[in-house]
This record gives C-alpha cells, sequence and structure tokens, in this order.
C-alpha cells in the first residue's frame, strides 16, 4: 500500500514521542492524564500522556504506539494538535480531522478513530484524577 | 561493494525467470509457434516435439514416467483439478446427496487447497480439517487418527508456504496405499527446491507451479499417478480433450518450455541452492536472535525448507515493520495490509499468539541472494525493530514486568 507524504513524514520524523514517567508514575501524578486505546490482538494499542498546567491547559503531549504507519501518524499529530489547548478544546478534535491531514484511506480510518479514542481517554483520566464531573460524552465516529 | 536495493527476500511468493529459461522459451514464441494439437502438419509436429521435451524434463524432476505430467496454468489449477477431480471420480454416493466422501486436510493449507475442500462441503462432502502441532507438521499418526471408512482422499501439502515446515508426506503416502486412499500433495513450495521421488514418496497427485522455480508464471502441473494405483480423474474443463483428456486447451506451449527448462535447472542446481541457501538463512536468523529479545524462529526447527524462514517479533507491528525495511522486498505474516485486521491464520492454526503473529516476517531467499544483501537485510531489519520498540507502548510495559496478556484491552 502506498502512504501519503504526511503519513511517511510523522512515521519517519515521530513527534513527541515518550512518556513521563513509567506507568506507575503517571498513574500517581494528578497533572497527567493517560490514555491507552486498542488491543494488541487488533494490531495497534495507542498510548497517549497529556501533562496540563494549573490553567487547564495541555502544555505538553506525549505518545508511544504500536500500530501500521498511518496509526503512529495519527498519534503523532494528536500529540502534535494537543499541545497548547485547554482540555476542553482538546475534546473537540475529531477523527475526521485527522483524516483529512494525513490524507488516509478508508481502509485507515480506525488508526483515526483510535487517536481520537485515546485524546478522550487520556483527558477523562486527567479530570478523574482531578475530581472534574463529566457527563458520558456521546460521540459518534465518521 | 553498495548492495543494490531493494533487496527482494520473497522467493516464496515468485522467483525471476532465470535468463536461461527465457532463452530457452524465446524462439516458441516467434519461429516455432504452432499448435501442438496440429498433427498434420510440420509446425505443430515441431510444437509437439518442445512440450514432449519439457514433459520429460518435468518427470525427470520427480522421478515420474513422462505420460504422468498434465500442464495447467498453475498449481491453483493443478490443486482445483486433483482435489475436486478426485473427488468426484471417487464418491461414494452420486451428485445431489450427502455422505458422498470424506476428505482430509489441513487448516494451514494454501487456500487453493481450503477453498476446493470448502466447495465440496457444500457439495455433499465431508471434510476434516486437521489441526497441526505448534512446530507446524501434520504427522502420518494424525492423518491415521482421522482416517473413516469413508475417506476418499488425503491432501497435505508437502512444505507450508508460510512458515516452511515439512510434512510427513513419505509416511502419510504409504499410510494413504495402505488404505487404499488417494494422497494429494501441494508440492508449490518443496518441488525444484528439495529432492522428490513420487515412487518412494508414495504421492498419487502431486501440484507444482513454475514461478517458485524460476520457470515462468501462469504455468504449472499436475502429478497424476498411472500405476499402482492408476488415479482417475473428472476433468474441470472439458473441450478438446487435451493432456489425455484430464485438461482440455491448447496448450501453453512458451511457459511448458519454459517450465521444462526450469525443471532440468533445478535438478542440476537444487543441492547447491539449498546449501548455500541454509547457510544464509542460518546467518540471518543468527544475527537477528542475537541482537534482538523476543524473536520466535515460527516452526518446527529443522524439518523446515532451507531458504525460508518466519520470525515474530514482539511488541511491533508487521505492517509498520515492513513500512521501516523499507529496502527489503519481503512478506509480512500479518494480512493488514489486505484490508484486513486478520493476523495470519497459519501463524494462529500454530498457536502463535495474536500479538506475535501480528508481526511476523517471512523471508525467502533465492538462487540470486547474495550474503551482502542477507547482512543488509539483517541489519534494517534490527534497526527497524529497535526503533519500532522505542515507539511501542507494549515493549515499556514488557520492560516494566508488566504482562501484556493480562491486560483487558478494549478492543474496537
Amino acid at each position: 500500500m502506498a502512504y501519503g507524504d504526511k503519513v511517511i513524514d510523522h512515521y519517519e520524523n515521530p513527534r513527541n514521542v515518550g512518556n513521563f514517567g513509567t506507568t506507575g508514575d503517571v498513574k500517581a501524578r494528578k497533572d497527567i492524564g493517560v490514555g491507552l486505546v486498542g488491543a494488541p490482538e487488533c494490531g495497534d494499542v495507542m498510548q497517549l500522556q497529556i501533562k496540563v498546567d494549573d490553567s487547564g491547559v495541555i502544555e505538553d503531549a506525549k505518545f508511544k504506539c504500536f500500530g501500521c504507519g498511518s496509526a503512529i501518524a495519527s498519534s503523532s499529530l494528536a500529540t502534535e494538535w494537543l499541545k497548547g489547548k485547554t482540555v476542553d478544546e482538546g475534546l473537540t478534535i475529531k477523527n475526521t480531522q485527522i483524516v483529512e491531514e494525513l490524507s488516509l484511506p478508508p481502509v485507515k480510518i480506525h488508526c483515526s478513530v483510535l487517536a481520537e479514542d485515546a485524546i478522550r481517554a487520556a483527558i477523562s483520566d486527567y479530570k478523574e484524577k482531578n475530581g472534574v464531573e463529566e457527563a458520558k460524552s456521546q460521540h459518534a465516529h465518521a | 561493494m553498495a548492495v543494490k536495493t531493494p533487496i527482494y527476500l520473497d522467493h516464496a511468493a515468485t522467483t525471476p525467470c532465470d535468463s536461461r529459461v527465457v532463452e530457452a522459451m524465446l524462439p516458441y514464441f516467434t519461429d516455432t509457434f504452432g499448435n501442438p494439437g496440429s498433427r498434420n502438419h510440420s509446425f505443430g509436429w515441431a510444437s509437439e516435439d518442445a512440450v514432449e521435451t519439457a514433459r520429460r524434463q518435468c518427470a525427470e524432476l520427480i522421478g515420474a514416467d513422462r505420460k504422468e505430467i498434465i500442464f495447467t496454468s498453475g498449481a491453483t489449477e493443478s490443486n482445483n483439478l486433483a482435489i475436486k477431480g478426485a473427488a468426484a471420480m471417487y464418491a461414494k454416493a452420486p451428485a445431489g446427496r450427502s455422505g458422498r466422501g470424506h476428505i482430509i486436510t489441513c487448516t494451514i493449507e494454501h487456500k487453493a487447497t481450503l477453498d476446493p475442500c470448502k466447495r465440496l462441503q457444500k457439495e455433499g462432502f465431508d471434510v476434516t480439517y486437521l489441526e497441526p502441532g505448534s512446530d507446524g507438521i501434520v504427522t502420518a499418526a494424525m492423518i491415521e487418527d482421522a482416517m473413516r471408512e469413508d475417506t476418499i482422499l488425503v491432501s497435505i501439502m508437502w512444505a507450508n508456504n508460510e512458515i516452511g515446515t515439512i510434512n510427513e508426506v513419505r509416511e502419510i503416502g504409504k499410510l494413504c496405499h495402505d488404505k487404499g486412499v488417494i494422497f494429494h500433495t501441494d508440492g508449490t513450495q518443496w518441488v525444484g527446491k528439495m529432492p522428490t521421488d513420487v515412487a518412494l514418496d508414495n504421492v498419487d497427485l502431486m501440484s507444482f507451479s513454475g514461478h517458485k522455480m524460476y520457470g515462468p508464471k501462469g504455468v504449472g502441473a499436475l502429478y497424476v499417478r498411472r500405476r499402482r494405483p492408476r488415479v482417475r480423474l473428472v476433468p474441470i474443463s472439458e473441450g478438446g480433450g487435451q493432456e489425455r483428456g484430464f485438461r482440455s486447451g491448447t496448450l501453453n506451449v512458451t511457459g511448458i518450455v519454459g517450465l521444462g527448462k526450469a525443471c532440468e535447472l533445478a535438478k542440476q542446481e537444487m543441492d547447491t541452492d539449498a546449501a548455500r541457501l541454509s547457510g544464509l538463512r542460518k546467518r540471518l536468523e543468527d544475527r537477528i536472535t542475537a541482537a534482538l529479545d523476543t524473536v520466535q524462529v515460527n516452526g518446527h526447527a529443522d524439518k523446515r525448507l532451507p531458504h525460508l524462514t518466519n520470525i515474530s517479533f514482539g511488541f511491533v507491528e508487521g505492517e509498520s515493520l515492513m513500512m521501516a525495511c523499507k529496502d527489503i522486498a519481503m512478506s509480512s505474516g500479518s494480512a493488514c495490509t489486505s484490508a484486513s485486521l486478520e493476523p495470519s491464520y497459519v501463524l494462529k492454526g500454530l498457536g502463535v499468539g495474536d500479538d506475535l503473529a501480528h508481526s511476523s516476517l517471512r523471508i525467502s531467499l533465492g538462487r540470486w541472494t547474495t550474503e551482502q544483501e542477507v547482512d543488509f537485510a539483517a541489519e534494517q531489519i534490527i534497526s527497524s525493530v529497535k526503533k519500532l520498540r522505542d515507539l511501542s507502548p507494549l515493549y515499556d510495559m514488557h520492560n516494566e514486568g508488566i504482562d501484556i496478556t493480562k491486560i483487558e484491552w478494549q478492543a474496537h
């Protein structure tokens, strides 16, 4: 399968790879939200971590991804887009925007869905740790 | 000397044509173009002579009589003709009934065997799909356990196309002969690579293909035993009665000449090729396993084809691994690239976990693969796996001592 230029760019130079500490460390930290979505048997797992400052702005984001090139690119792009946004603004990122930005073909749309899920999971983890109530969001994937 | 990229390490998918094969074929496109079925002029006779020479070359490679070779369009057609043709001929009850007879095959056969068997199930035959052991091998004991009074056909491949493991063909053949059951083997990956003797190996029907042994695509053959037992088949394509009625249709003379030449060359060179390639494969496997942890070579350690290896790399995903190894042409154990999220059914059939089945490479070497190419490939694979593990959340968890099989993943 031929990949788009942007997918290849993110794949070859992934942005913001890493984490803010071991699984135990980040669990204990209230300023970090962690999202871990996907499953090894489906061939993709994304881990997204956000670091939120006192004013609720995502000052840093890191990812790790087990998955195809499009999954890696989608999560790399997600970290770029999250940085500088407030947690609530982060929730406005939609998988369709990722599809468009990376020109993902139909068979790779699930990668963008997974990235959106990872964003939501990380933000909801942060909110939960900080006692922010959030109504279970109903979102439909494209 | 710098290695020329991309490097082709997917010889189990197809091989380049040997230039000696191409040379042998060329006159039959233009000068000697007659239809071998034209019995009343010299154009036809010349083509017929060429076809008969090729038939002898094929027969000599596998220890058969030349009358036992039926030319086809390739191994898929050969498998279809063997399986459907034998089932129809040896059916216990007429078409349209159930209980027409029992067929034994295996879950990790090629689709060109499995799909004809599935078709026969719909037509009233019973099929047993044996599960091989974790080493990938189908033994005669497994076949014996599955045999029934109404078993009419056993179809077990000689060597597996994804993992290269070699089944107990000779023993299975003997068992079938003792029980009076027809034995077909798909020899696509085996013939031309390894010594074959249909008499000693007790094979009744055997499919093989030109393009897997440095011959052209679009041509193959089916060996059909003529003595003890004389195997009969109901043909699939009917018409001019070519190939003793087993396969009507004007013969693909150029392709057949190429297949014959490829068989002749294979007979001369297989021993040298096999010894050299098994050395290169060992070099490749040794380098990879020395440099990386959590790596698994799939299938039986020794009973496998010398030129093929299938390796699973823990914590990296197959498609991204192929993308990283951009200078090497090989096959992913995962079918992700075909838009399906299913990992290889062959690896799953061996009990390889989904996580590992998703991150496997099939690497198959060929007649012109060099040591430099193997070293380059090993380096690129190792550095790619390392790079992807740096990106992999699963590898972090593994290093933190977390068992990823114990996590409740949310499959979506």
